[in-house]
C-alpha cells in the first residue's frame, strides 16, 4: 500500500493510510496531549478534546486522536488557537473537578495534572460545585474504590472491563452534565460481577478508580509490640517496585525489596515464591492424579483470584475443572500460621501475615471465608505494589540506594520456576518442568518452554511426557481470552489436558496493583526481568528442587495431596452466578481451631 | 451513594399483569437475533409496561444476552425511557434563569422536601412525579411550576403545601 504524505509542524511524515494525526505526530516525536484516547485499547472516543490540532483548510480545530491523515495534509499543533483551545478544554474539565491534588492518590502521577501542566492552565475561570464525597465514593469492594467526583468520563475503564475482561461492570450512564460512569443502577461494586481485577484502575488517567488502601492497618500491626509480623512478596513485585522510585521499567530489585521490607520493621521477610514452588508440587500431582484416575480434564490453574471469581460468576458449570490448589498467597498464609508458627515456637494468634501483591483481587481472596485454614485469617492484610511504594516513601527510605539483602529462611527460598509465575505462561512452564521430571525421571531437554511465553492472547503447546504420551496445554491471559478456551470446554471440544488462566493481560506483571502506567511495552520489560531471574540468577530452576519445599514435606506435610495438604493447601469454590445485585456477606470471622488442630 | 431510580425490590408480578409480562417475552423473542435489538425492545416494552424497572431490564438483558450494564446505560441515556412509574400528576418546576433568580430553587427544594423525592422520582403513593424544566416562556409569572397542564405562578415556598393539596 502506498504511504500517505503530510506535514506536521513543518516536518514531513509518511504513514500508512488510515493512520490518525495523533499517531503520525508521535512517529516524528511530536507530543500531542491526550486524555481519553488509549491506542493500545483501541479506545478513541474523541471525547475529551485535549488533543486538538489545526488542519489547514478545515474549519475549527480537529481532535487528532480520531482524525485520519490524507495526502498533502498540513497540520499545526502549537498555534495560538490550538494552545488556547486546549487550555480551555482542560479548564472546563477542571471546572467540576475537586481540587484535591495534594492529597489525591494520583498526586504526581495523574494524567489530568499532566495535561494541566502541558497546556499551561494557571487559573480556573469556571467552578461548578462537585458532588459530596459521601455520595461519590464507593468503598464496598475490598479491591477497588470508585470516586465519581474525579471521573473525567474518558470511558477507558468501560472499554477495558467490557472488551478486555468481558465482565461489563461499568457503563456510562445518564448524559449531559449528569453523565457518570457506574455499575448498573449505581450498585455498589461488591454487589456486581466485578472480579476485583483492577484493570480499570490501571487505565484510569485520574484518581477516580484506585485500590482500597490498607497501609494504615499494616503500620498499626508493625507498631504493635505484641505482634510478630511476617511478610511475603509475590513474584511480579520484584520487577515492578523499582518503577515507583523512577528506576528503569522491569528492573529486578529483589535485594532492595527485601531490604526495604526489613527497614519497615517486618520481623520475617519471606517470599510467595516459596509457595509458588509448593503449588507446582501440589498442582502437578493433582494433574497427574486426574490424568491417571480419569478425573475432570482439562484442569485449569487457580492462582489468579480475579479469574476464580470470574469463573464462579460466569462459568460455574466449569468449577470442577479448577485445580483445588489454593493460590501461592493463600498457601503461604495457611503455612505461616501453622508450619512457621510451629517451627518458630510463636503462638499463631500473635502472628500477623501481610502480603505484597501486584494485584487488587488478592485483597478479596484473602477475605474469602474459606481462607481460615490455620484457624485464623491466613492472610491478614494485602498491599499492592503501589501501596508498598507509598509505604516506603512514608518511611523515608531511599529505595534506590539500598544495599541488597537476602530473604529469611525457610519460607524465603525459591527456584526460578517460581519467579516466572509472575508472567503469563509462567505457571505452565514451571508445571511442565516438574511434571516432565516426575513422570520421566529426567529433566526437560530445554527448561525454557518458549511456546508458552509472550503476549499472544491464547498460547498452546504439545509436549511428549514419557509414558503419558503427548500432552496438550494452553495458556490464556485476560478474561476475554479465557472465554475462548472455556467455551471450547463447554462445547466439548477442548484438546487440552491442562490450561493456565491469568485474569490480567500479561499475567501478574500487568496486575491491578502495578505501578502506573502498564502498557504492552512495560509488560514485556517486566516479563524480561522475571526471565532474567529464572535464567541467570536462581541456582535451581525446577520447583521440586527447592530444598526448603523438600524439607517442608519431610517435617510437616509428609506427602503431596496428603491429609495436611488437603486441609491447608486446597480449597473449594462457590457458584456465584450473574444475577444482580449480589449480596456478599462481609469478610468472615475465622473461628480459632481447637488446640492441636491442623498439626 | 444515592440509589437513584434503582427500583430493585419492585415486585413485577404485582406491578404488571401476566398478559403484560407475556407480551414483553414476545417482544424479546421477536427481536432477539436481530442486530441492534436493544432499543426497539426497550421501546416496545415501555409501551406495554409504561416504565422499565430493574427486574424488567434484567429480563431484557438476559433475553438479548447483553450485559445489564449496557442495557442500563442505554435506558439512562435516552430521556424517553423511564425506570420509575409515573405519578398521576407530573410536577414540573421551572429552573430557567428568570424563575431561578426569583426563587425557583427554593420552590424546588421545598417541593422535594414536601414530596420526599428527588428529580425524576415518583412518590410512593404514585401521586406525583417530580421534574425540572428550563424556561418555558412564563417568565413574567416566575417562579412557576406546572402540575400536569396547570400553571401556578408567583409562588412562595410557604404556599407549596396548599398548591399540592389541591391534587388528589
Ligand atoms: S485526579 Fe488528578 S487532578 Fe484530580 S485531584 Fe487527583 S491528582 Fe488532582
Ligand atoms: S476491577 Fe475488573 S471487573 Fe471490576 S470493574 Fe474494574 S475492570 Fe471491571
Ligand atoms: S473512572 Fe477513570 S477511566 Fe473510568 S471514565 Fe472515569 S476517568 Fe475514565
Ligand atoms: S484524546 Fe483525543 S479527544 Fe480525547
Amino acid at each position: 500500500m502506498s504511504l500517505v504524505n503530510l506535514t506536521i509542524d513543518n516536518i514531513k511524515v509518511a504513514v500508512e493510510p488510515g493512520t490518525t494525526i495523533l499517531e503520525a505526530a508521535r512517529k516524528v516525536g511530536i507530543t500531542i496531549p491526550t486524555l481519553c484516547a488509549s491506542t493500545e485499547l483501541g479506545h478513541t472516543p474523541g471525547a475529551c478534546r485535549v488533543c486538538l490540532v489545526e488542519v489547514q483548510g478545515q474549519r475549527g480545530l480537529t481532535a487528532s486522536c480520531v482524525f485520519p491523515v490524507w495526502e498533502g495534509m498540513v497540520v499545526r499543533t502549537t498555534t495560538e488557537a490550538v494552545r488556547n483551545a486546549r487550555r480551555m478544554v482542560v479548564e472546563l474539565l477542571l471546572s467540576n473537578h475537586p481540587a484535591e491534588c495534594n492529597y489525591c492518590i494520583r498526586n504526581a502521577n495523574c494524567e489530568l495534572q499532566k495535561v494541566a501542566e502541558y497546556t499551561g492552565v494557571r487559573e480556573l475561570r469556571f467552578a461548578i460545585p462537585t458532588m459530596s464525597k459521601e455520595d461519590a465514593i464507593d468503598e464496598s469492594s475490598p479491591s477497588v474504590v470508585r470516586d465519581t467526583r474525579k471521573c473525567i468520563n474518558c470511558h477507558r475503564c468501560v472499554t477495558v472491563c467490557a472488551q478486555v475482561q468481558t465482565v461489563s461492570v461499568l457503563t456510562p450512564s445518564f448524559r449531559g452534565s449528569s453523565t457518570t460512569v457506574a455499575p448498573p443502577f449505581d450498585l455498589p461494586l461488591m454487589e456486581t460481577n466485578c472480579t476485583g481485577c483492577g484493570q480499570c484502575i490501571n487505565v484510569c488517567p485520574v484518581g477516580a478508580l484506585y485500590e482500597k488502601d490498607d497501609i494504615d492497618k499494616v503500620w498499626k500491626a508493625l507498631q504493635d509490640p505484641t505482634k510478630h509480623v511476617v511478610v511475603q512478596a509475590a513474584p511480579a513485585v520484584r520487577v515492578q517496585l523499582g518503577e515507583e522510585f523512577g528506576m528503569p521499567v522491569g528492573s529486578l530489585v529483589t535485594g532492595k525489596l527485601i531490604a526495604a521490607l526489613r527497614k519497615l520493621g517486618f520481623h520475617k521477610v519471606f517470599d510467595t515464591n516459596f509457595t509458588a514452588d509448593l503449588t507446582i508440587i501440589e498442582e502437578g500431582n493433582e494433574l497427574l492424579k486426574r490424568v491417571k484416575e480419569g478425573g475432570t480434564l482439562p484442569m485449569i490453574t487457580s492462582c489468579s483470584p480475579g479469574w476464580i471469581k470470574f469463573c464462579e460468576h460466569f462459568y460455574p458449570d466449569l468449577i470442577p475443572h479448577l485445580s483445588t490448589c489454593k493460590s501461592p498467597q493463600m498457601m503461604f498464609g495457611a503455612l505461616a500460621k501453622t508450619y512457621y508458627a510451629e517451627i518458630s515456637g510463636i503462638d499463631p494468634k500473635d502472628i500477623v501475615s501481610v502480603s505484597i501483591m501486584p494485584c487488587t483481587a488478592k485483597k478479596f481472596e484473602a477475605q474469602r471465608p474459606e481462607m481460615c485454614s490455620s484457624g485464623f485469617r491466613d492472610v491478614d492484610y494485602v498491599l499492592t505494589t503501589r501501596e508498598l511504594g507509598r509505604m516506603i516513601k512514608q518511611a523515608g527510605i531511599e529505595f534506590v540506594g539500598l544495599a541488597d539483602e537476602e530473604y529469611d529462611a525457610p519460607m524465603g527460598e525459591y527456584t526460578g520456576a517460581a519467579t516466572i509465575f509472575g508472567t503469563t505462561g509462567g505457571v505452565m512452564e514451571a508445571a511442565l518442568r516438574t511434571v516432565y521430571a516426575v513422570v520421566t525421571g529426567e529433566n526437560l531437554g530445554d527448561l525454557n518452554v518458549t511456546p508458552v511465553r509472550g503476549l499472544e492472547g491464547v498460547k498452546a503447546a504439545t509436549l511428549t511426557v514419557g509414558d503419558l504420551g503427548p500432552v496438550s496445554v494452553a495458556v490464556a491471559h485476560g478474561l476475554a481470552n479465557a472465554r475462548t478456551v472455556l467455551d471450547q470446554i463447554r462445547e466439548g471440544k477442548s484438546p487440552y489436558a491442562f490450561i493456565e488462566v491469568m485474569c490480567c493481560a500479561g499475567g501478574c506483571i500487568g496486575g491491578g496493583g502495578a505501578p502506573h502506567p502498564t502498557t504492552n511495552d512495560v509488560r514485556k520489560r517486566r516479563a524480561a526481568g522475571l526471565y532474567k531471574d529464572d535464567g541467570t540468577v536462581q541456582k535451581y530452576r525446577q520447583s521440586h528442587e527447592s530444598p526448603s519445599v523438600k524439607k517442608l514435606y519431610e517435617v510437616f506435610l509428609k506427602e503431596p495431596l496428603g491429609h495436611k495438604s488437603h486441609k491447608l493447601l486446597h480449597t473449594h469454590y462457590v457458584n456465584r452466578g450473574t444475577e444482580l445485585p449480589h449480596k456478599e456477606k462481609g469478610p468472615a470471622v475465622c473461628k480459632p481451631a481447637k488446640k492441636g488442630a491442623g498439626h | 451513594m444515592k440509589a437513584k431510580a434503582r427500583n430493585a425490590d419492585i415486585d413485577i408480578s404485582k406491578e404488571f399483569t401476566p398478559e403484560q409480562l407475556k407480551k414483553v417475552d414476545k417482544i424479546i423473542e421477536k427481536f432477539k437475533d436481530r442486530p441492534g435489538a436493544l432499543i426497539p425492545v426497550l421501546e416496545e416494552a415501555q409501551m406495554v409496561l409504561e416504565f422499565l424497572p430493574m427486574p424488567i431490564l434484567k429480563i431484557i438483558a438476559g433475553g438479548l444476552n447483553l450485559p445489564l450494564s449496557q442495557v442500563y446505560g442505554v435506558v439512562t441515556f435516552y430521556s424517553f425511557f423511564t425506570m420509575t412509574p409515573r405519578g398521576k400528576y407530573t410536577v414540573r418546576v421551572c429552573l430557567g434563569t428568570a424563575c431561578y433568580v426569583r426563587g425557583g430553587k427554593a420552590i424546588y427544594d421545598n417541593i422535594k422536601k414536601e414530596l420526599n423525592v428527588e428529580e425524576g422520582e415518583t412518590t410512593d403513593d404514585r401521586m406525583f412525579t417530580l421534574e425540572t424544566v428550563r424556561c418555558i416562556g412564563a417568565c413574567g409569572l416566575g417562579p412557576v411550576i406546572f402540575v400536569n397542564d396547570n400553571v401556578h405562578g408567583r409562588l412562595k415556598p410557604a404556599k407549596i403545601k396548599d398548591v399540592l393539596s389541591k391534587y388528589n
